[in-house]
């Protein structure tokens, strides 16, 4: 190995075993950061991409222009929302873990970002979601047995057996789709906003994609797409500090802030504090209007923390170190927005355990009525003639012989 | 009736359905103020608007993402791909977004988008001008596959295509733009006036895809051909003095397999010429479909002319093109006695 080599090989801070080192990440105080008319122009406004906004501050007040001032009653609705993914995503990871679900994928640690955006948005805004936003789905309402069917590919599976877990769609619900192919949603979501805009509707796009995904050439062509046409979408990247194994700084997070991606586009972009549920929200308010009064589409790094590994099937203490979630700075999104709850007088401990514990049996009960329509290996199957469904509108004639084929077989 | 060349024939397709269907919308490359580079779109932005006709960043990944999300959003994206050598940068929003979103979503989600795009060989494209990629879509479940050999063929697909619910792929074989070739580059050139397909109604019409053409019936052999090489093989046949049985596949996807396995069952010999590259080629496909369903019948071995299985070469373009010489030694050498 040449020590003296011009090649720079991107290292995070801490690997297993190390202390976690957090110094890299710019933080502002709560409050300080300006918030422009939603017509301001690019140019104009190129520091957002660089400072971080944030709303609440170490006394768990909320401070500052982007303070949208919800109602408390919505707060705690949100406070709920991110309970209810957290005890959802703990049940699916120990259904995992059991052997009744192939494979899952939590969002611990930035649920904030799904749920905040999400109560910011409208109803008919649709969502481009990457496969760690289920916090979505709670947002807007779905069933979470609807979900754990999708996971059990059950006889109730939205997918009828043909995605893996957690790639869900909810036509009704305006949420797209998961591929399961990196960043491929979000210059799709470009288009869908493009052809809103041509129809003369108010609805507008947002999508989702990761620090790692941003290298995929989609993003490129969805900034493109978005700046020439200023079409109304809301591109989000959920900053989480890694991709599986490899650190942000692998997708050039070293050099510039995700957001700044946006500039040399001409589109804005704004680092949000991602575990602040109040800085999102605004943030996302900011951008929505934006779109929808037609100025067109901003970029928002979303600064966060993976606290879980990427899935079930790696281990992060293999990569970096356990401590690395106790020492984020940015603490956890959950907490945050209960202490500031609690501080405005709202909610209480005895009100949270009382609430977690509801939560808790309204899971447990939501995966006992999913189990009843079937798992992988137990009860009611999924008839397999469905495999041959929906690769075309109307089946082929070469698709009706090897159905047949199979059902031969299987008699 | 009108004679059309087949860029008008598209022409009138696209400015049929923008008219007929508010949801269609065009985009690509140099499509809308200058009409195409190989005039398709002509006229079309200026009669509906830059909103339905778009010109669009050089993206390919980005125009096929975009007309995706325009197809979700309910509009009919008729997107082009300025030639088949520059689709690759779509491959995967083709191939893992557009094909599979209707199944992947269980049916809740699709894009009913069309390709245009135009394809093959004979006019000194070399390798990044001349190909002919349409095996590489024939693999992969969920799209449709067209690729028309004469004017009103292409119209009448077109419309089918932008009315399919599903995702078509729909190859333009570039040489025959303007009138037929019988692949003779010696030859003039040979306007679309000369040929009764250049006949094209006016107004809308539609022909199915999932149909195969027989060109002309013949006793002798079957001939299962399309694009340019439908032109190539008619003046082979007539050169090698064999009574062919010519059938334009038109549809690749889905395969029209009824009219070929009568036609080979009838006359047990079979020739198959693409200009494709040979290995793993759509004629491998048509091979083995003959060979399943017609063994009994047949008496010669399937013989494919093909291009070779080389990148498409710009100095040798007649050594390199399947031409009129090596379909009649393919013809010949299937007619032999036993």
């Amino acid at each position: 190995m040449n020590s003296k080599s011009r090649l720079h090989i991107p290292h995070p801070p801490a690997r297993p075993g190390e202390k976690p080192d957090f110094s890299y990440l710019q933080i502002s105080p709560a409050g300080v950061v300006a918030r422009p008319d939603v017509n301001a122009h690019a140019r104009d406004i190129e520091s957002l991409a660089y400072d971080m906004v944030r709303v609440l501050d170490d006394d768990h007040s909320a401070i500052g222009p982007w303070h949208p001032h919800l109602d408390p009653q919505d707060l705690q609705v949100a406070l709920r929302h991110i309970m209810l993914t957290r005890i959802f995503d703990d049940r699916m990871l120990r259904n995992q873990r059991q052997g009744k679900t192939t494979f899952y994928m939590k969002s611990t640690g930035e649920e904030a970002v799904s749920i905040a955006q999400c109560m910011a948005l409208e109803p008919g805004d649709m969502c481009f979601p990457s496969y760690r936003n289920q916090g979505l789905y709670v947002a807007r309402g779905r069933s979470l047995v609807d979900l754990m069917c999708q996971c059990l590919s059950n006889t109730r599976d939205m997918c009828k057996g043909r995605q893996m877990p957690i790639m869900y769609h909810w036509r009704e619900g305006r949420i797209f789709s998961i591929s399961g192919n990196l960043t491929t949603q979000v210059p799709q979501a470009v288009g869908w906003a493009m052809a809103a805009a041509i129809k003369g509707e108010d609805d507008i796009a947002a999508t989702w994609v990761g620090d790692g995904s941003t290298a995929e050439p989609d993003f490129h062509h969805a900034l493109t797409f978005a700046s020439v046409y200023q079409a109304p979408v809301l591109i989000n990247v959920v900053n989480n500090q890694w991709a599986i194994s490899t650190f942000q700084a692998f997708a050039g997070g070293e050099r510039r802030p995700f957001a700044a991606r946006g500039l040399g586009y001409g589109i804005p972009g704004i680092r949000v504090d991602g575990n602040d549920f109040l800085a999102v929200y605004g943030v996302t308010r900011w951008a929505a209007e934006r779109a929808r009064k037609g100025y067109g589409p901003t970029l928002v790094e979303h600064v966060t923390y993976r606290a879980s590994g990427h899935s079930t099937s790696d281990d992060p203490s293999r990569y970096r170190p356990k401590e690395e979630w106790d020492d984020w700075p940015l603490g956890d999104p959950l907490e945050r927005l209960k202490q500031h709850l609690i501080a405005l007088g709202e909610w209480s401990e005895d009100r949270h355990e009382t609430l977690n514990e509801e939560l808790e049996k309204h899971v447990m009960d939501c995966w006992k009525e999913a189990m009843s329509y079937g798992t992988l290996t137990d009860g009611p199957k999924l008839d397999p003639d469905e495999m041959f469904e929906d690769v075309f509108a109307e089946m082929p004639e070469h698709l009706k012989k090897q159905r047949a084929h199979l059902k031969k077989l299987r008699s | 009736m009108a004679n059309m060349n087949m860029i008008q024939a598209l022409n009138s397709a696209m400015d049929i359905m923008l008219a007929r269907d508010p949801a269609v919308v065009i985009m690509g490359e140099d499509v809308g103020y200058f009409g195409g580079v190989f005039r398709c779109t002509d006229g079309l932005q200026r009669k509906y608007g830059e909103h339905r006709v778009l010109d669009s960043p050089i993206s390919e990944g980005g125009i096929m993402a975009t007309a995706i999300g325009m197809g979700v959003n309910g509009l009919r994206p008729v997107a082009e791909i300025q030639f088949a050598d520059y689709i690759y940068p779509a491959f995967d929003q083709i191939v893992s977004e557009l094909a599979r979103l209707r199944y992947r979503s269980a049916g809740d989600f699709w894009a009913p988008v069309t390709v245009r795009t135009p394809c093959g060989g004979g006019i000194r494209g070399g390798q990044t001008h001349s190909q002919s990629p349409e095996g590489i879509f024939t693999h992969v479940c969920g799209v449709k596959v067209v690729m028309p050999s004469n004017p009103y063929d292409a119209k009448g697909l077109l419309i089918s295509a932008i009315e399919d619910d599903d995702p078509v792929i729909f190859f333009e074989p570039k040489r025959i733009y303007n009138g037929p070739f019988d692949g003779d580059a010696n030859k003039p050139a040979v306007p679309w006036t000369t040929h009764p397909k250049g006949d094209v109604p006016e107004g809308y019409y539609t022909v199915p895809i999932g149909k195969s053409d027989i060109v002309s019936a013949g006793t002798d052999v079957t001939i299962l051909t399309y694009g340019t090489m439908v032109h190539v093989a008619e003046a082979a046949a007539q050169r090698g003095n064999i009574d062919a049985e010519i059938i334009d596949i038109r549809t690749m996807i889905p395969l029209d397999v009824d009219t070929i396995t009568s036609s080979v069952k009838k006359t047990g010999r079979c020739v198959i010429v693409h200009e494709a590259t040979r290995f793993s080629g759509f004629g491998a496909e048509l091979t083995a479909t003959v060979q399943e369903e017609c063994f009994w019948h047949l008496e010669a071995p399937i013989q494919r002319v093909t291009g070779w299985d080389t990148p498409y070469p710009h100095a040798f373009e007649w050594e390199y093109f399947p031409g009129q010489e090596r379909v009649v030694e393919a013809l010949e050498l299937v007619m032999e006695p036993a």
